[in-house]
Order: structure tokens, then C-alpha cells, then sequence
């Protein structure tokens, strides 16, 4: 009798959770995973701080004071702003972290962003359709994986102007391969399944095929690329701007300022490690949510979102 | 008999890379009235399959499709993919072997319906639903209104092929090509499909090209069959006229295989001849 009544109400319980849709129940199973609850956290606190913040700080992020150079992190002697310390040239640590967030965030987000958006559709494409454009874009994409993208990105860079604009653009190119190829690689796979050949059974267009049966498919994985991309893509930038020809001077992210800080690294840790701490964060959130998302939308394994306790509780 | 599909000499063969094609069907002609089942009936390797690809346009390259597929009189080999598009559904619908794969898993099935509905026959989405509903009652699924916005793997695989089946009358098209649909269901489940299908077609007088394995099944539905062999048909007819007096010597021992038809598990025959020998093996054996 017991196990009857168990079984019959764990039966109705996918029911009560399946009539809470969409992003009501994303929400709710967000509050419950600590992780992807930090993370997010994180990012949005990022964001908020990138928006709101920089046009206040920007000049007393910028004067420079000798005086206080290398100044030691955790005292409060010369006001709140200096409480990370402050760089080589005296600029407070926070201060230049805060600005620094707003550029280094609007590169990766951007950068990242278009190259996802052209490596899908090409690769959607691509691997769809097959034949002989499937053939030219791939070698075009494998040309552009031989290129190493430091030495395409030093080249244009030197030919164009060092600039924010510029930079998105150079490693957004240098990034779409690895977007192409894996779209492509799942719509190839995906085009052989059946319910794309009953979609065409019934009388369904290619581009509609590629809306409705490949492009669903395939985003999550695009998506959970792209926030692993960020991280990447951020020290991409750092890259260019540690070889001066990333952003310039009076413009600041936080590969800058870990490049900055590169000389002192024996005697002044903090000018360092700070920037990189936060670079390591946000690549960890990004990552953690992403990974946390593309499970968490996949119907299939949404049970594991569905917490022990409250299913023992509702069973009762 | 006003013929609804009639197929004449088609062949299909597959490119390989080793130079010699593989040739999956191998002049088959046969014609399906309207309001006709006709079972194809074969083992597996006999091209059954590719032969009811090929009437809906979907062998893709390197297949290569020859000879002549008439639907109410219009041609299909070789035909455009709109046009082919303007047959597929409406002309003629399809069901799958492998329901869990025929849905797309990202969508309910309520969507999928719904889609099909308003992009193929122009309903609005309330209009859509509500037909929808409808179809979802009429393919047995209980409770239609609380499983409409479920996913396909929320569903049984009986259930699932029902849906399927919802999927392809939805669009009532003139002949439906259900390509082993009761092949991974069990009995009980296959004996409910069946059902559902010969009521389908009462109701719309749709005709039906059924591909099976099954002796029984094919028995149970068709009023016509024609037994495939390696890529030809080897025996054609009605269906109780074939299971009585069987011509070809594989059709005999296609029968005398099955076991509803002997007591005793010893006198059962095992059909001699593979679809992976070659086939001067196979006419050595006496096909």
C-alpha cells in the first residue's frame, strides 16, 4: 500500500514542475544550485559595476600620484580607493579595476558575440547543405586556424589604428573558426537524424529545417562555446595590449594592468594579482553558468535540477 | 481501379567509393489504388525502405534514383524539391520506424503539430491547437489537453508512434507510407497501431503503403502485397492469394518461416539465402 501511494504521487510530480514554465522555472532552479547561483551573481555584479561606475571614477582612476607608488593593498591611510593598492605610476588599484572591467568586458562580450553569430550561421550552413560551399568555407576556416591569430592580429592592428572598435573586430575574426567547426560538425550529425527527414516528409523547406530542427540543437552547445570563449578572448586582448598594440593608454582593461604590473611581480604582487584574480573569476563564473545552463534547459536532464528533499516531501 | 501511385522500373543505387555502385533497388514496379494497403513485405536488405524513400523524394545523393514515380499522374523522379515539397504531407505523408527519433526532442509535440498545421495548411494558431487537440484524440492519446505540451520523451514509444501518426494524417494526405511503424513495439502495442491505422484510413480513404517484415502484420492490414528480394519484387498480388499459393520459391520460404504457421518450432524453415551474399549466390540458391 505505501509503495503504492508513493509511486502514484511521484507520478503526478513531473506534472507540477512541468506547468511551471519557462524562465519562472529557471529561476527556481537557479536559486537552488549554490554555483551557478554565485556565478551569475558574479556577472551581474560585473555588469552592474561596468555600466554604472566608470564615468565617476574615471579621472581619480587616471591621476597619477608617485607618491603613493606600489602602494601596499588592506590600509585605508589614503581613503577607501587605494584599499587594493596602487600600480607603478601611483594610480589607485580599484580604481583603474573598475574602468578596466567596462573595456575588458565590452571586448570580450562583443568580440565573442559577433563571432558566435557568424561561426553558427556559417556553420548551420555549412554543414547542412554540404557540397562545394561546405568545401570553400572550411578551407577558408582552415586557413584561418594556420594564421596564427597573434600574428593576423599584430598585422591589422599595426594597418588600422589601435582601437576598442578595431580590437573586437580582429579577435572576433580570429575566433569564428572554432564556432564554424563546431556548428558544423553538429548539423552534419543532426541532418541524418530522422525527425529532420520527417520534417522534410512533411513537405518542410530547407531553411525552415535549419530554423526549427538544427538551430535549437545546436545553440546550447554554441552558447556553452561562447561563455568558454570569454575567458580566452580576455586574455587574447591582454595579449595585445601587454604587446602594445591592444588598447592604449588612457584606455585600460584588466590584461593591461596585469601587464602592467608584470615588472613589479617580486616586489609588489598586488598590481598583478588583483587584475588577474578577477580574470580568473570571471572566466570561472562563465564557465560554471554556462555549463550549468546547457544542462539545466535540456528537458531530459531537468530531473537532476529537481531537488532530493522536496521529492521525498511531496511523496509523503 | 484508378491508380493513385504507380511506380514503374525504379532503381536506385548508391555511389560508393570503390568504383561499383550498390544497387539498393533494382527495377521495381508496382501501382497502389486509392483506398488500397499495399504491404511490402521483405527481410531486411531487400531495399523495402529505400523503395518508399524514393517515392517521397528523400534518397539524397549519393543515392541516385532512376525510372518513373507517378502520383495522381504527376511524375516525381527527378522532380524539383518545391515541387516535391508541394507532394510531401499533403500528397503523401510518412511514419517512421524510429518514433523517438522521428520528433524533435526540443519542442513539445503540441508544437510540432501545431507547426505543421498552420505552415502546411494555413490554419491560425488557436484553429491549429484546437486540431491538434482533435488529432491527439483521434491517434488514443489520453487526455489531450494536459499532453499536448509535453515532450516527445515524456511519452511511451507506443504513445509516441500514435503521435507520429497524428503528425502525418494531420496534413490528410492521399496515400500514407508507414515504413515499419510497429517494428519496435511490442505485440499488444503493435495490435493498437494497426488498429488506429485501418480506422485512419476508413475515415479519410486514404491509401497505404505499409513496409514490413512481419508475415502477420502485413496479413492483418494490406489487401495487396508484393514481396521485395534483393532490390526486385519477386511475388505480387492479392494478399490471401499470395499467403495461399505462394509462386516464388522465396515467398514459399518466407512462409514457411513464420511461426504461426506450424505447430512445432522444429518444422519451421529458415529462409536460405542472405541479402549480404552476392547475387550469383543468392540465384545459385534458387531465387
Amino acid at each position: 500500500m505505501a509503495i503504492d501511494s508513493k509511486g502514484a504521487r511521484a507520478v503526478l510530480l513531473p506534472d507540477a514542475t512541468v506547468s511551471r514554465t519557462g524562465a519562472r522555472l529557471t529561476l527556481h532552479r537557479l536559486l537552488h544550485s549554490p554555483s551557478a547561483l554565485i556565478s551569475s551573481g558574479w556577472l551581474t555584479l560585473l555588469v552592474l559595476v561596468a555600466v554604472i561606475l566608470p564615468p565617476l571614477v574615471e579621472t581619480a582612476a587616471n591621476r597619477q600620484d608617485l607618491s603613493l607608488r606600489l602602494l601596499p593593498p588592506f590600509s585605508l591611510d589614503n581613503g577607501p580607493m587605494f584599499i587594493l593598492g596602487a600600480d607603478g605610476l601611483g594610480r589607485p588599484e580599484l580604481l583603474q579595476l573598475i574602468v578596466g572591467t567596462r573595456t575588458s568586458l565590452l571586448v570580450a562580450a562583443s568580440a565573442v558575440a559577433i563571432a558566435a553569430v557568424i561561426g553558427f550561421a556559417i556553420g548551420l550552413i555549412s554543414g547542412y547543405f554540404g557540397g562545394w560551399v561546405d568545401e570553400v568555407l572550411m578551407r577558408i576556416a582552415d586557413i584561418m586556424h594556420t594564421i596564427p591569430s597573434l600574428l593576423l592580429a599584430l598585422a591589422v592592428l599595426y594597418v588600422l589604428q589601435p582601437s576598442i572598435a578595431n580590437l573586437i573586430i580582429v579577435l572576433a575574426i580570429t575566433r569564428i573558426p572554432v564556432y564554424l567547426r563546431v556548428a558544423r560538425a553538429q548539423a552534419l550529425e543532426l541532418r541524418e537524424r530522422v525527425f529532420v527527414e520527417s520534417s522534410r516528409a512533411v513537405g518542410a523547406g530547407d531553411w525552415r529545417i535549419l530554423r526549427t530542427d538544427l538551430a535549437p540543437m545546436v545553440l546550447p552547445t554554441i552558447r556553452t562555446v561562447a561563455m568558454l570563449e570569454v575567458a580566452s578572448v580576455l586574455l587574447a586582448a591582454a595579449g595585445l595590449s601587454f604587446l602594445g598594440i591592444g588598447l592604449q593608454r588612457p584606455d585600460v582593461d584588466w590584461g593591461m594592468m596585469v601587464a602592467d604590473g608584470r615588472p613589479y611581480l617580486a616586489t609588489a604582487w598586488w598590481v598583478t594579482v588583483f587584475p588577474g584574480l578577477v580574470i580568473v573569476l570571471t572566466a570561472l563564473a562563465a564557465n560554471l553558468l554556462s555549463n550549468w545552463l546547457r544542462a539545466a534547459e535540456d528537458p531530459s536532464q531537468a530531473a537532476r535540477f529537481i531537488r532530493r528533499p522536496r521529492m521525498r516531501k511531496a511523496a509523503r | 481501379m484508378t491508380a493513385l501511385l504507380k511506380v514503374d522500373d525504379l532503381r536506385v543505387e548508391f555511389l560508393t567509393d570503390t568504383g561499383s555502385p550498390a544497387r539498393a533497388v533494382r527495377g521495381v514496379d508496382f501501382e497502389v489504388g486509392e483506398g488500397r494497403t499495399l504491404a511490402i513485405l521483405g527481410e531486411s536488405g531487400s531495399g523495402k525502405s529505400v523503395t518508399s524513400k524514393a517515392i517521397l523524394g528523400l534518397v539524397d545523393f549519393p543515392g541516385i534514383v532512376s525510372g518513373s514515380i507517378r502520383f495522381e499522374g504527376r511524375e516525381l523522379v527527378g522532380a524539383r524539391e518545391s515541387e516535391l515539397r508541394g507532394v510531401r504531407g499533403t500528397g503523401i505523408g510518412m511514419v517512421f520506424q524510429d518514433s523517438l527519433d522521428s520528433l524533435n526532442p526540443v519542442y513539445t509535440v503540441g508544437a510540432q503539430l501545431i507547426e505543421a498545421l498552420r505552415v502546411r495548411m494555413g490554419l491560425g494558431h488557436s484553429a491549429a491547437r484546437a486540431r491538434a487537440l482533435e488529432l491527439m484524440a483521434e491517434v488514443g492519446i489520453v487526455d489531450p489537453e494536459r499532453r499536448i505540451d509535453n515532450y516527445p520523451h515524456q511519452f511511451s514509444g507506443g504513445m509516441r508512434q500514435r503521435i507520429c501518426i497524428a503528425l502525418a494524417v494531420a496534413l490528410k494526405p492521399r496515400l500514407l507510407i508507414a515504413d515499419e511503424p510497429t517494428t519496435a513495439l511490442d505485440v499488444t502495442v503493435q495490435a493498437g497501431i494497426l488498429r488506429l491505422l485501418r480506422r485512419l484510413q476508413d475515415e479519410t480513404g486514404m491509401a497505404m503503403i505499409f513496409v514490413t517484415h512481419d508475415l502477420a502484420v502485413a496479413g492483418q492490414i494490406a489487401s495487396d502485397v508484393i514481396v521485395m528480394y534483393e532490390g526486385e519484387v519477386v511475388e505480387r498480388g492479392v494478399i490471401e492469394e499470395v499467403f495461399e499459393r505462394p509462386s516464388h520459391a522465396y515467398t514459399r520460404g518466407l512462409l514457411a518461416a513464420h511461426p504461426g504457421a506450424v505447430t512445432d518450432w522444429r518444422d519451421l524453415r529458415p529462409v536460405a539465402g542472405d541479402p549480404m551474399l552476392s547475387r550469383e549466390e543468392a540465384i545459385a540458391d534458387g531465387f
